[in-house]
């Protein structure tokens, strides 16, 4: 594997950027791995990794229905933090975060990751209450936050001028922002690659091999491969994936829009949500707007635009914004999420013996990815759940311990 | 924008209504005589189905009644619409 | 030199001249023009500098296709970045100014990238950066990116919105889809014919080839003129679809004033049309694709068609001296128009060895120098093309032999033509391959049929025929596909293939090369085709270059999805009417006015405008509530509850229904008595909370919180329509119908007993808990005695429209008393002393009956109602949840709510025991208030606790949630 640096960089140069090796390789399925995993988006690469990586697990294959980093991955509006509400969740994504810092370092590959955090706004009295909570149970829980007045909001983020909906005070999380989506993705698989991990594209997993309960591997387009140690990471296809495996999940998925403008000179260096209307925006290094709202207000599978999303954020970004009325937007696409009845994942064991889970993430998968493959890796590889996600089994649904981050602190998730 | 046929109204547009999820739902006759993982099973899991799902509608700014649809999350074709309480309808593609 | 006028331009008229400017200096053009046309008869070249590499860009298309001539337009509030210079219409003082170029298009210091182009190729960004980290770069990044700039200032203009049905949506104004529009018009169908730019007829606009045997302008102008007889073909210039959505929706924006001076501009700017048809034609064209080949992106070097267009057009000829490099005929059609139009043909170059005969002939007529088996290799020159240098090719289109220099001042370029196939791909269709065009083809999709060049069909004669609907068969010459020129296998790094985001044939090989083999994976690792021109020009060229290089087939490779907008539209159309109020409208409470003059300070609370407090002249709003809440406990006072949730529940089985609904038993209730009520959700959380009246046996009036009435009217709907579907019961939410003044004091009684009616307020008559109706002051009135202050107190209800009167009544009856007007936050305050909850403050998404109180209730009631069950899960049962409970806090000022609770000696420890929910200083009591949930908080009266705010302690006591008249005898009297 080429090292990647500005000295390799310009030794290609010197060479027309022609030596350049294949960031990861197109490996052919083996018959059989110490551990499979599904899903070539950002939690299963970076499980693939870890499982490498950390617990020298490196007979490992990731299969990949399409092209890696093709669903939610490479469809999200890359916002990154861990301002959540309760313990559980905070100390999870507030991990995350800590990895993403050390990511391009650690991974060799650039992903960009821009701190230049993340507001969250307060419109009136009762969601000041609200954010105020959401502050303290952040504060208390070590996370880096602050609750800044109204007045103050407006200075710092220049632009900032709404119309319907007023700033009371706004929730300004420094260490968070955005990361390129794509280079998350692949600086997994070359790293993951690096370390042994055979990377399958276009294979799709058809079915299950399961005897007395327990996984003995998976059925794909591309054959049978055995493991007694399969992982899922499929984000808003858990649902077809555990049908295959005979389990339901207590999963609905949705569509999520997402939008970006065309390219501009940087006009904002923050990312600000407005609770009232769902949306949120930030300016991409590209110079994009990116966009985002809601989810679709019915379950699907299909990922593409709709226009009544469209129309509701343009509405709420011009609410916060109104100078961007006149700017233009240039596209417009939808991801399949994973959504759960609180907001929190599910992590750890299926039904199924040996088949552990990653899904859940709702609309928030992406900031998860680090310690989402981090967790999902240590129980493949242990058989014991990270401390970090023991809260986020599936038994909370019958025992009624939901960590219900959507109802208490007002943010969407 | 999806055009849903209402059975009382006609064909409206996608912002007239509200989708309720997934229909065909049974609670349980006695709350109480089923266990935690039954419960749970009525509460939160679903069939989520990635092809045609059967979920029931609200015309919210219309006649404001519920009815049952049967349509592809795929792409979101209207494969039926059909009374809350008719039984579910014998699709070529149904699950 | 470049650039001239000449006869013709079917778009411009001549009498009528233009002023406008252009990077600062005055230009002059036709009424008819676009700022591309008027600039390219003016000599211009240089339009634009490229995005990474700040080279030198001319145009190189007439349409949205453009890549390069990027603008940005007026100034202040008005101005607009990143339009396509060839789809501006030229009014009277544009002004238009060249983005990302710095000090000046001519001179751009950021040029210096290109020298360094070999060391910065596509991706290069995730190779370096890294340390020490990228925040350290990536202001710098961020300057150099991005094209225009962003306005500043309020949009000054509105937009609007609009729907609309047909039978027929014909999107594209070309001789296939007037032809189309004129078919479905005389069968009598409604029909919708939309063109996005100004001009009528497509690429035959202005031409003077033979349409059905006429000269295709006067067929043109025929077939308008008809179709304007017809009542039912609307037909819409300027009105670009942009989107193919869910279930044959279309969505398009029509600019209805951006083509006029801006003081003549009157109406919204842009509307955006909702369409529905039965059937939604595409007619959409096609895109001409470049070459790819060394310097192809040097000002002069342009596509043949824009060429032709810009003369057909605007009587614009692109320059005097034309070499065209093609792999199709129509690169010779161009070339014979032009010639036609007076410019000189240096040479045709077609990559084809051996062209149509008839071609050769036309040319050889024309003296035209041809060279076929042969392309360009190189563009020659500085800043604008001087030469092309060509070479032939062999068989397997590599490029070999001597090169040959052609002289020429613009060099026309034809790769083959690839069919908007946009809409189509967004509705859903597939795409096809096809092996003689070398492009994708719509294949056929129900509902929506694709015809013309849309479809692949370049003939007027199979256009026409597939237009009105005959089966035909498209003939069409084959093309030789051309991806990169070289010379060896090895693509060129300055041969370009997306020019507005700077990427190669080169940087197609480098992803390759590193596996980014996937087509999407080509598009997101070097940026191919995510400029604001969405690629039309560089994808399939993109393609066919990995095709090449892989040595594997393009339909195996496939196309990235195409997204919506069709090309960049405005986020105001978007928005159309949901700004302000329209976005979300803030509601008025019956007696608004009155409020106003009373000196309110008006909120937002729940969607409804409403007093927070009466502000009289000196006060500060804590001083105001203060002295409401006095003038309540100790004398009266009137707050208008109209906001609160009435939803009459009626039928033989009401009071079954209700029992199921709430945590209580309603069934018990008598008539004319009120009893509060809490609802779950079925995961046992408290949803909503609220009196409930039985107003007769089988008639009750359910009252919910401020805001929330509609949706539990339709959560009580989906009960009975959905689950219980044999209960007869109807449900009606009246919460408007009604207007609600809140009497509440000690001297509430003396207050009402003044108004003539039907009522008898006595103690002994009326007592609390009790509901009556009746006459007051001549309007029928629905009076609960009710109290959530902990006074005596009445809401009274009358028809909305009559709450002026009853206000009115009710200020001149309270003069004596010191009746006192008081808002939420006196409210609020009085609420807390009493140690009420008030959901959503309390509760939120996990909170359950037993946590605030109603552990008995839950225990007592004997059969099963909406999310009992949940109540008894594991979780539901564990004794430490948290709970409500009182804090006195230590010190005279109230502690914050969300300020959360912690136990002494854990102040260090990670997290909280609970929060302050609800704060208040009470003047009732002299000291502030609280209320919390706190972890096992009812097991835990009289302990210390810590208060924890935004890193600041203060100490506090847990106590009973009531504070004030705990055993009721208040609200009693």
């Amino acid at each position: 594997m080429n090292r990647y640096s500005a000295w390799s960089l310009f030794r290609a140069g010197l060479e027309r950027q022609r030596n350049w090796q294949p960031a990861w390789r197109d490996a052919e399925p083996k018959k059989a791995y110490d551990a499979i995993v599904i899903g070539g988006g950002g939690h299963g690469l970076a499980t693939a990794y870890y499982l490498a990586k950390v617990h020298g697990i490196r007979n490992v294959a990731l299969l990949e229905r399409g092209w890696i980093g093709g669903g939610n991955t490479g469809r999200n509006t890359t916002v990154i933090r861990s301002n959540y509400f309760f313990p559980e969740s905070t100390r999870f994504y507030d991990h995350a975060l800590t990895l993403y810092e050390g990511l391009s370092r650690e991974l060799n590959y650039n992903i960009m990751f821009s701190r230049r955090g993340m507001w969250t706004l307060a419109h009136d009295r009762h969601g000041l209450e609200v954010l105020r909570r959401s502050v303290n149970a952040m504060l208390r829980n070590g996370a880096e936050v602050e609750l800044v007045g109204g007045e103050e909001v407006l200075r710092r983020i220049p632009g900032l001028c709404p119309t319907r909906f007023p700033v009371l005070a706004g929730l300004l999380q420094p260490r968070g922002g955005t990361a390129r989506h794509d280079a998350v993705a692949w600086g997994y698989a070359r790293a993951a690659d690096g370390l042994g991990v055979d990377i399958i594209q276009n294979c799709e997993v058809l079915g299950f091999d399961i005897r007395g309960g327990a996984i003995r591997g998976v059925r794909t387009s591309r054959g049978d491969i055995a493991s007694d140690r399969v992982g899922m990471a499929v984000a808003g296809h858990s649902s077809a994936m555990a049908k295959l495996a005979g389990f339901r999940l207590p999963i609905v998925s949705y569509a999520l829009q997402a939008f970006v403008s065309e390219p501009m000179k940087p006009v904002l260096d923050t990312v600000v949500l407005a609770p009232a209307t769902g949306v949120y925006v930030s300016q991409s290094d590209k110079g994009e707007l990116v966009l985002g709202g809601a989810l679709d207000l019915f379950p699907s599978y299909a990922q593409r635009g709709s226009l009544p999303a469209l129309e509701q954020v343009a509405g709420g970004l011009i609410d916060m914004f109104p100078q961007f009325s006149r700017v233009r937007l240039l596209r417009q696409w939808a991801g399949i999420v994973d959504v759960v009845q609180d907001s929190t994942p599910i992590l750890g064991q299926s039904p199924i013996d040996g088949l552990y889970l990653n899904c859940g993430w709702g609309t928030g998968g992406f900031k998860a990815i680090p310690a989402g493959g981090h967790c999902l890796a240590h129980v493949m590889a242990t058989g014991k759940t990270h401390p970090l996600a023991a809260a986020f089994t599936l038994d909370r649904f019958r025992t009624g311990a939901l960590i219900d981050e959507a109802a208490a602190s007002g943010i969407a998730h | 924008m999806l055009l849903i046929d209402c059975p009382w109204c006609g064909p409206r547009s996608e912002r007239e209504f509200r989708c309720g999820g997934e229909s065909h739902i049974v609670r349980p006759e006695t709350p109480d005589a089923v266990d935690d993982a039954a419960w749970a099973d009525y509460l939160f899991y679903r069939h989520n189905t990635k092809g045609v799902s059967f979920e029931r509608w609200l015309h919210r700014f219309g006649c404001g009644r519920w009815f049952n649809v049967a349509r592809a999350t795929t792409d979101h074709r209207l494969a039926a619409v059909y009374g809350m309480t008719d039984p579910r309808p014998e699709l070529e593609d149904g699950r | 030199m470049s650039g001239t006028r000449v006869a013709g331009g079917v778009a411009i008229d001549r009498s009528h001249r233009l002023d406008f400017r252009w990077a600062g200096k005055q230009y002059r053009g036709f009424a008819g023009d676009t700022l591309a046309s008027a600039l390219l008869a003016d000599g211009v070249r240089l339009f634009g500098r490229s995005f990474k590499y700040h080279r030198p860009r001319g145009l190189i298309a007439a349409g949205l296709d453009e890549p390069n001539a990027i603008v940005q337009i007026e100034r202040g509030a008005a101005t607009i970045p990143n339009l396509k210079a060839p789809y501006i219409e030229l009014y009277d003082q544009l002004d238009a100014q060249p983005v990302n170029a710095w000090p000046s298009l001519g001179f751009d210091l950021m040029a210096v990238n290109g020298l360094f182009k070999r060391f910065i190729p596509a991706a290069f960004y995730y190779k370096t950066f890294m340390w020490p980290n990228w925040l350290l770069f990536e202001p710098l990044i961020r300057k150099a990116a991005g094209l225009g700039r962003a306005p500043q200032e309020r949009d000054p203009d509105l937009y609007s919105q609009t729907s609309a049905h047909c039978d027929v949506l014909v999107v594209g104004g070309g001789i296939a889809g007037l032809a189309a529009a004129l078919a479905a018009g005389r069968r009598g169908e409604r029909v919708i014919l939309a063109t996005g730019g100004a001009l009528w007829g497509g690429r035959l606009a202005g031409s003077d080839q033979l349409v059905e045997g006429q000269p295709a302008t006067d067929w043109i102008a025929h077939t308008l003129a008809e179709l304007d007889t017809l009542p039912n073909v609307l037909r819409r210039n300027r009105m670009l679809a942009t989107g193919h959505y869910d279930q044959g929706l279309v969505a398009l924006c029509e600019r209805m004033t951006d083509h006029l001076p801006i003081d003549a501009r009157i109406g919204p700017r842009q509307r955006l049309w909702h369409v529905r048809a039965g059937q939604v034609i595409l007619a959409t064209g096609a895109f001409e694709r470049p070459l790819v080949f060394a310097n192809n992106d040097l000002p002069g070097v342009m596509l043949a068609g824009a060429a032709t267009a810009y003369l057909h057009r605007y009587g614009v000829l692109v320059g005097q001296n034309i070499v065209v490099a093609t792999n199709n005929d129509s690169g010779w059609h161009a070339a014979m128009s032009l010639a036609q139009g007076g410019a000189r043909i240096a040479a045709i170059v077609d990559a084809r060895p051996s062209p149509a005969t008839s071609l050769l002939a036309a040319a050889e007529a024309l003296d035209i120098t041809v060279r076929c088996g042969t392309a360009p290799e190189k563009a020659v020159g500085g800043k604008q093309v001087r030469a092309v240098d060509v070479a032939r090719l062999d068989a397997a289109s590599r490029l070999t032999g001597r090169t040959e220099r052609l002289v020429c001042d613009t060099l026309l370029m034809s790769g083959g033509w690839n069919p908007a196939v946009h809409l189509h791909s967004q509705a859903g269709g597939a795409l096809r391959l096809d092996p003689a065009q070398h492009s994708f083809m719509p294949a056929a999709l129900p509902g929506s049929p694709s015809i013309g060049a849309a479809a692949g069909d370049f003939a007027i004669k199979t256009s026409l025929a597939a237009a009105r609907g005959t089966e035909f068969v498209p003939v069409s010459t084959p093309i030789r596909p051309l991806w990169s020129l070289a010379r060896t296998a090895e693509p060129d790094p300055l041969a370009w293939v997306d020019f507005q985001n700077d990427v190669t044939a080169a940087d197609v090989a480098l992803a390759a090369r590193e596996n980014f083999r996937s087509v999407e994976h080509l598009k997101r690792y070097t940026t191919l085709g995510m400029a604001s021109d969405q690629g039309k020009t560089s994808n399939v060229n993109g393609i066919g270059i990995l095709s090449q290089f892989l040595g594997r087939p393009m339909e195996a490779i496939g196309t990235t999805r195409f997204r919506p907008p069709y090309d960049p539209t405005t986020i105001g159309v978007f928005a159309g009417h949901r700004i302000g109020d329209g976005l979300a409208p803030r509601r008025r409470l019956a007696l608004d006015a009155w409020h106003v003059a009373a000196g309110a300070k008006l909120e937002e609370y729940g969607g409804w405008m409403r007093p927070v407090a009466y502000l009289q002249e000196g006060e500060t709003e804590a001083q105001a509530v203060a002295r409401e809440v006095i003038a309540v406990r100790t004398r009266v006072g009137l707050f208008e509850a109209s906001p609160l949730g009435k939803i009459e529940v009626k039928g033989p089985d009401a009071a079954r229904f209700l029992d199921r609904i709430y945590v209580n038993t309603i069934s018990t209730l008598k008539d004319g008595r009120c009893r509060y009520g809490v609802m779950l959700d079925e995961n046992g959380t408290i949803f909503d909370d609220g009196v409930v009246t039985r107003l007769a046996d089988d008639h009750f009036l359910v009252g919910t919180t401020s805001g929330h009435a509609s949706a539990i009217a339709e959560i009580l709907e989906e009960w009975l329509q959905c689950e219980w579907v044999d209960l007869r019961v109807l449900v009606q939410d009246v919460t408007t119908c009604w207007a609600v003044l809140t009497v509440a004091g000690p001297k509430a009684r003396d207050v009402l007993q003044t108004l003539e009616g039907t009522i008898d307020w006595s103690a002994s008559a009326f007592p609390h808990m009790q509901h009556r109706a009746g006459l007051i002051a001549g309007m029928n009135a629905r009076v609960a005695r009710v109290s959530f202050s902990g006074e005596l107190s009445y809401e009274v209800s009358v028809p909305w429209r009559q709450a002026d009167r009853l206000g009115e009544r009710l200020t001149a009856a309270g003069a004596v008393h010191g009746l006192t007007p008081f808002g939420i936050e006196a409210l609020m305050t009085m609420r807390i002393e009493k140690g009420f909850l008030h959901v959503g403050s309390e509760t939120d998404g996990t909170t359950q009956p037993q946590d605030v109180g109603f552990a008995a209730v839950l225990a007592n009631k004997k059969s099963d109602f909406v999310g009992r069950r949940s109540t008894r899960r594991p979780d539901s049962l564990r004794g430490d949840r948290r709970q409500l409970v009182g804090v006195a806090v230590d010190g005279p000022l109230p502690v914050e709510p969300g300020a959360h609770v912690v136990t002494p000696g854990r102040e260090d420890a990670i997290g909280s025991e609970g929060w302050i929910t609800s704060s208040a200083w009470s003047p009732t009591i002299g000291a502030p208030v609280a209320l919390a949930m706190v972890n096992g908080g009812a097991a835990r009266m009289g302990e210390t606790v810590k208060i924890w705010d935004l890193g600041t302690w203060r100490k506090g006591r847990i106590v009973p949630p009531c504070r004030y008249d705990p055993d009721g005898s208040r609200l009693n009297g």
